[in-house]
């Protein structure tokens, strides 16, 4: 079947099976590996993607639901050649260990600071309970992502 | 893991999707959310050989209050009913169970008519349902729409009374005047099953005197759990904390759970006594302050 997608503002045209996950579709057919695959059973979040500006996890939509929609992976979140405010936020805050988790951490994050500027720590914990950092490392991430939404406000930098 | 290859259909038009379901019927699984029907095609416990798609179908996204009930449509996700107005307004059950289904991003996806009609044990809307006393609306090609009563639309595990050629298109909740209710859900971290989850609902009259009651249990029984006896025994009484007691005795000992890695029988058994009485006493309060 064939279908259109945009993946971080770029039109692609692919023609897949209505099985292939939108996990593959993202890594093996438009070939971007910063989604990874983590569990592959709904569990884990590390497969997070916005979808229309949405956090879903790809490991349990078929590409060709993606049909017509638009998809953000990490590496759409850079602007310009600059680091979006979330990136600059996991570094500065050390957001992040061995870096499985953090392509969808820090969607997840972006997305949450879209919807609410300046959320609490609980709101942070909240939105992010869907995804699993292994290291436990997610004292740094929920300051990272608080970071992130207070120098967007003020529009500073992280560095 | 990949489940089993299917042809994949769109319909536009409702009247499309009844086609399809009229001409393919038990080969057909219908995919809204599917955070439950993918996981489960992927394990390959779930084999359609057609996966009729009906996120582009429109008209089916509603929530409202219209002829005395709250009415869900097919296409409400779990994360809708949490940013609902409607629903915040309308029902206490509801407005607090959709926060502990599954996780934030399985509940931007899936659908709470999907998890009725999905029907695990284990899921959280069908007890919210059987607590209210929700009616089910399917519509087929041949057999127009079917008005079905929650209890009698909930078979048995994963079984429900859905034809194959019937698409579930909303489920409706009654309004009340005076009522409450609360979802005690005890689960191990997010996005894990209920160890034990309890749904009530209390309506008062003027006086205060209960007039409707609904229990319901989830994860404790080969299905979800409408605990009818308790009801009866709220129905007509004021509210009290040994009425409640009494109450959340008979639910106890109406389910039958399992041991397993969420606890064992007897520790679940107790949660259910103690989350029932819990959650009455904060249904009478909720109904008494409104």
């Amino acid at each position: 079947m064939e279908i259109n997608v945009t993946v971080n503002g770029t039109p692609h045209t692919a023609d897949v099976e209505p099985r292939m996950l939108l996990v593959d579709f993202i890594r093996s057919t438009i070939g971007l590996t910063g989604t990874h695959i983590g569990c592959d059973t709904t569990s884990c979040g590390v497969c997070t993607v916005l979808v229309d500006g949405t956090p879903m996890k790809t490991c349990t939509m078929f590409a060709v639901q993606a049909d017509g929609r638009s998809l953000t992976t990490v590496e759409g979140l850079k602007r310009n050649g600059e680091l979006h405010p979330i990136q600059a936020a996991f570094k500065e805050a050390h957001g992040l260990q061995c870096g499985f988790c953090t392509p969808a951490m820090m969607l997840v994050g972006s997305a949450l600071i879209e919807e609410n500027p300046d959320p609490s720590e609980e709101e942070v914990r909240w939105a992010i309970s869907g995804n699993l950092c292994r290291c436990t490392g997610y004292m740094n991430i929920v300051k990272a992502i608080q970071l992130a939404a207070q120098n967007s406000t003020t529009g500073g930098t992280a560095e | 893991m990949y489940p089993r290859a299917f042809d994949y259909l769109v319909p536009r038009t409702r009247e499309e999707a009844l086609e399809v379901l009229a001409e393919r019927g038990s080969e057909v699984k219908v995919l809204a959310g599917g955070q439950s029907l993918i996981p489960m095609m992927k394990l390959r416990f779930a084999s359609p050989t057609t996966l009729v798609d009906i996120n582009r179908l429109p008209g089916l996204d509603a929530i409202d209050a219209v002829n005395g009930h709250v009415r869900i449509q097919a296409l409400v996700r779990h994360n809708d009913i949490i940013r609902s107005d409607v629903v915040r307004a309308e029902n206490h059950l509801m407005t607090s169970t959709a926060p502990w289904v599954a996780d934030p991003l399985v509940r931007n996806r899936g659908t709470v008519c999907g998890s009725v009609a999905h029907h695990d044990p284990e899921g959280d809307w069908a007890s919210v349902m059987l607590a209210l006393g929700a009616e089910v609306v399917a519509e087929s090609r041949d057999g127009g729409t079917r008005v079905i009563p929650i209890e009698d639309f909930l078979v048995d595990m994963f079984t429900t009374a859905l034809e194959p050629t019937e698409l579930l298109t909303e489920i409706r909740v009654p309004r009340y005047e005076r009522g409450g209710g609360n979802y005690q859900k005890l689960e191990r971290k997010v996005g894990d099953y209920a160890t034990v989850g309890v749904a009530t609902h209390l309506e008062l009259d003027e006086a205060g005197v209960i007039t409707k009651a609904g229990i319901a249990l989830t994860s404790v029984y080969v299905r979800n759990l409408k605990v009818t006896e308790a009801e009866a025994l709220l129905v007509g009484r004021a509210p009290s904390a040994e009425l409640f007691g009494e109450a959340a005795a008979i639910a106890a000992a109406a389910c039958d759970p399992t041991s397993d890695i969420r606890g064992s029988a007897e520790y679940k058994r107790n949660i259910v006594r103690v989350f029932t009485e819990r959650s009455l006493a904060e249904s009478a309060s909720i109904a008494q302050g409104s």
